[in-house]
Parts: structure tokens; C-alpha cells; sequence
């Protein structure tokens, strides 16, 4: 019985974490394409509008943020084989011993 | 301890060792799909540059790992302490009951991810492994030499690493990526098609690059801990922190290799099988195995590559408005996973009986050459429908391919100018 209660706990938290992660960087990553059509105007939109520069700025914020969490997602995967683990205790990522 | 016994071990370790490098080169290949299935469907890369940077990637990986994997075992089977030597028991004869029960166990792993690929069903390498191990450490030691549900203090056993994680991912995968691919659709509509397809190209390739990384570095491992055990049990090395470098060296080529050859047949049937996919879905199924994958094993819940992402893939297809899944194929699927235990188990055990019935070296050498011939024979048999980088691609139901194809076209020009 204590399997499935350890498993269930660890079941949420991966959830909670792939829904941040795996759905919302790739919305982002969705946002930033949006954004960068709404800049661009013209042909990159189905409705051919007109450029909107502020488009291009926003674009470049999102995927900044996306890029910041993939390099997390490396960071992840190096600490581990080096005995190391990312702690998000104080929200900003650090790299702490295992 | 005699010298014969000695000779013998020694015999016994050299076909464990080339055993466990082929079981870690049938682990590439089989899990090639995993992370560049969606990318070869979308044309986002070539075939053989997919399976390129995922080999390259999968070899960084193998070598970002210094932390010794020596306890893989101790998951499910009770051979090794804590510390991961060999129990003493085990040890006589330079260690050759050790050495059986691993051979068998690698065996049984190997012929059923063969089977699997042959199929074009994509399983877990590692639940095969574990399954070889369960089902050889059961005819080697009986039924105490399994650890089913472990001491009850933290997630362990055949119940808490293996069924219980088999059961859960898939749900959880299937859920971020269905979340991910609706908001994605929503997010982007009134964008052109061309303009998404570009922007989502990047966003598949770097997903699906992580998705490889975090692979070389989990599985080459689990090889390089087994072939350090073996290499203990027969008293060749004796550092339970540290592995010899060529095994690191060995383990990490032959992942990559496995994976620079690609198992085509399984990356089709997850590229072109569940769904028809599309670059804003591929990227949406290889981001959401990608923070599954890595925030699984962050949080110590460790879940199978193949599992999570299979289930992305068949999110992104639920997630989509109108998309249609096969679910026939699906289930064919995860009715592999739920044998992948008990038939890999099967071939393990019987492997060990065999092996132990014969006795010393020529048992071991029996096991190690039906192991050859299981192998040969199954890819005789693929070769009578052969699939590889040139039809990889091709429509999976050819009488409804023009059909569909004409009709997305149709759409594709509706949508531009």
C-alpha cells in the first residue's frame, strides 16, 4: 500500500511540474510566434495587417523565457551526473550537492 | 576457489560484458522514436540527421554522467548490497552465479526489445532489462530473490518501480501534452500556416534534442552499472565509486550507435502510427516528455522515456481540434508494456536454467549463442518487410492516403493567400 501512496505523490508533483514546464514554455513558445506575426504583419498573418513593431519586442521576451527554461532543463540533466541537484527552495534556481 | 573456477568466471564475464554492450546498443536504437519521431514525421529534419544529433547528443549525455549507476539492480532483484557489491552468497566460484544470473537477465532484455522493434512497437528497454533480471534472479534464487514491493519507506520493488510508474505515465504525459497542443492551437489561430510551421521547426528540434540528452544520460548508465557489477562479482575491479573508463568509454558508444542506426520501424509506427502530426504538435508531444522526463527523475520518481513519450505523442493528438487518433495501435501498445515484464521475466528465467542446467562455461556460451541466433532470426524477419530512412515517412494507410492528403492540401491553400 505504501507504494501507491509514494506514487501518488510523486504522480502530482510530476504533473504540476510538466504542466508549468512541458505545456506552458511551449505556449509561450506559441505566444512568441504570435507576437512575432503581430510585428511582422503581412503575409505572416492570415489577415494581412499591419506591422506592429511593439509585436517584435514581446516576441523576443517570450522566447527568452522559454530559452532561460530549457537551459534549466540542461542544467538539470549535467547537475545529476555530477552529484549535484537544482534547488528551487529560494524560487531562483541553485545548484546544491545531493 | 579454484583456478578452473576462475578460467570459467572469466569466460562467463567476457560474454556478459558484450551481452550488456548489445542490450545497451538495442536500448538506442529502440528508443531513437522517442525523441526524434515527431521531428522525422514533420520533416523538420532529415531522417539521418535526426538520428545523427540524437546519437551525438545521446553520447554528450552518456559522458555529462560521473555518478556511478552500481545500484540499478537493487530496484527490483536482491543480489548487490546497499553499496552495491555483489551479496557474498553469490560469490563463490569467482562468481559465477552472479555472472548467470545477469547474462540471463541481459539475454531476456534484449530478445524482448528485438521482438518489440520487430513488431514496431515502441517498450521500455528498461523495464525489459528489469523484467531479464526478475525473471532470471526467480529461477536463480527463488522467489525471496525478488524485491515485489520493497521495505515500505520509500517507492521500491517490481510494484513501485516498474508497474505502478508503467501505469502513471502515460496518464500524466497525456495530460501535459493534450494542455500544451490545445493552448498552442489557440495561442497561434490567425497566424499563417507557413509562418507557424517555421517558428515551430526550432521549437521541435530543441525539445527533441533535451529528450536525447536526458536519455543518454539515464540509460547508458543503468549498462555501466551492470557491467561494473560483473566486473566486481568476478573480482576485476573493486571500487564501488568509480567505474573502469572503458566502460564508461564502451557503454557510451554503443548507445550511440544503437541510436545513430535507428529503430525505424518503431520510430514510423510513433511518428506516422498514432497520429498524423504536425510541427506545432511535434512540439508540444517533445516538450512535454522533455519537462516530464527531467521533472520525473528530478523529484526521484523516475518514469520510462518510452512511456511518457508515447503518451506526449497521443496528447498532442487528443489536444488538437479535429485530430484524429488511432487508438488501435495505442492499445496494441500498451498491451506490450503490460508482457514487457512477464515475457522478458520468461526469457530470463529460462535462459538461467539452461545455463545452470549445462553448468561453467559451456552454459553460459549455450545462452550466449540462442541469444545469437534469436537475434539473427528476428532480423531475417525484418528484412522481409524492411523499413529505414527512405520509407520511414510513407502514408501509414496507403488506401486513404490520396484521400487525406488531397483534403489537407486542400486546407494548406485555403489557409495562404
Amino acid at each position: 500500500m505504501n507504494n501507491i501512496q509514494f506514487a501518488l505523490e510523486g504522480a502530482w508533483k510530476v504533473l504540476l511540474a510538466g504542466i508549468i514546464l512541458g505545456a506552458g514554455l511551449p505556449a509561450l513558445f506559441a505566444l512568441g510566434i504570435r507576437s512575432l506575426a503581430y510585428g511582422i504583419g503581412g503575409d505572416a498573418e492570415v489577415d494581412h495587417a499591419q506591422p506592429h513593431p511593439i509585436g517584435k519586442a514581446l516576441a523576443g521576451l517570450c522566447f527568452t523565457v522559454v530559452l532561460l527554461g530549457v537551459a534549466l532543463g540542461i542544467t538539470i540533466v549535467a547537475a545529476s551526473g555530477f552529484g549535484k541537484a537544482v534547488s528551487f527552495e529560494n524560487i531562483i534556481p541553485t545548484l546544491v550537492d545531493k | 576457489m579454484n583456478n578452473e573456477g576462475v578460467d570459467t568466471s572469466v569466460v562467463i564475464l567476457a560474454l556478459v560484458v558484450v551481452t550488456a554492450l548489445a542490450f545497451d546498443f538495442t536500448n538506442g536504437f529502440h528508443d531513437t522514436g522517442n525523441a526524434m519521431a515527431t521531428s522525422i514525421a514533420t520533416g523538420a529534419l532529415k531522417p539521418k540527421v535526426a538520428v545523427a544529433l540524437s546519437a551525438v547528443l545521446n553520447l554528450v549525455g552518456a559522458f555529462l554522467s560521473v555518478e556511478v549507476a552500481l545500484t540499478v539492480t537493487n530496484a527490483v532483484v536482491n543480489i548487490q548490497n546497499k553499496d552495491g557489491t555483489p551479496k557474498e552468497a553469490l560469490l563463490a566460484d569467482g562468481g559465477q552465479n552472479l555472472l548467470l544470473i545477469v547474462l540471463a537477465g541481459l539475454v531476456g532484455g534484449i530478445v524482448w526489445n528485438l521482438f518489440t522493434w520487430l513488431y514496431g512497437l515502441p517498450s521500455s528497454s528498461s523495464h525489459a532489462l528489469l523484467g531479464g533480471l526478475v525473471g532470471s534472479t526467480l529461477a536463480g534464487l527463488g522467489v525471496s530473490g525478488v524485491k515485489w514491493t520493497g521495505d515500505g519507506t520509500k517507492l521500491d520493488g517490481v510494484v513501485g518501480k516498474i508497474l505502478l510508474p508503467a501505469l502513471i505515465s502515460p496518464v500524466i504525459a497525456i495530460a501535459v501534452a493534450t494542455i500544451g497542443t490545445w493552448l498552442i492551437f489557440k495561442i497561434t489561430a490567425g497566424v499563417a500556416q507557413r509562418f507557424q510551421d517555421a517558428g515551430f521547426r526550432w521549437g521541435q528540434v530543441g525539445s527533441a534534442s533535451l529528450v536525447s540528452l536526458a536519455h543518454g544520460t539515464n540509460d547508458a548508465q543503468k549498462t555501466m552499472g551492470v557491467m561494473t557489477l560483473a566486473l566486481i562479482a568476478s573480482g576485476h575491479w573493486d571500487d564501488t565509486k568509480s567505474i573502469p573508463i572503458w566502460v564508461k568509454l564502451s557503454a557510451a558508444l554503443a548507445i550511440a550507435l544503437g541510436t545513430y542506426i535507428g529503430g525505424w520501424r518503431i520510430i514510423r509506427t510513433l511518428g506516422k502510427g498514432l497520429i498524423e502530426i504536425s510541427p506545432a504538435q511535434g512540439m508540444a508531444a517533445e516538450s512535454s516528455s522533455a519537462a516530464v522526463i527531467l521533472s520525473s527523475s528530478h523529484l526521484g520518481f523516475a518514469l520510462s522515456t518510452t512511456h511518457v513519450a508515447t503518451g506526449s505523442i497521443l496528447g498532442s493528438g487528443v489536444g488538437r481540434p479535429g485530430a484524429h487518433v488511432r487508438w488501435h495501435i495505442a492499445g496494441r501498445m500498451i498491451a506490450a508494456w503490460a508482457i514487457t515484464l512477464p515475457s522478458a521475466g520468461l526469457v530470463g528465467a529460462l535462459m538461467f536454467w539452461l545455463g545452470d542446467g549445462i553448468g561453467g562455461a559451456a552454459g553460459a556460451i549455450v545462452v550466449f549463442l540462442i541469444l545469437a541466433g534469436l537475434s539473427t532470426w528476428m532480423w531475417m524477419r525484418s528484412r522481409h518487410a524492411p523499413i529505414g530512412a527512405h520509407n520511414v515517412n510513407d502514408e501509414w494507410e496507403p488506401d486513404v492516403a490520396p484521400v487525406e492528403a488531397r483534403r489537407s492540401h486542400a486546407t494548406h491553400t485555403e489557409e495562404r493567400p
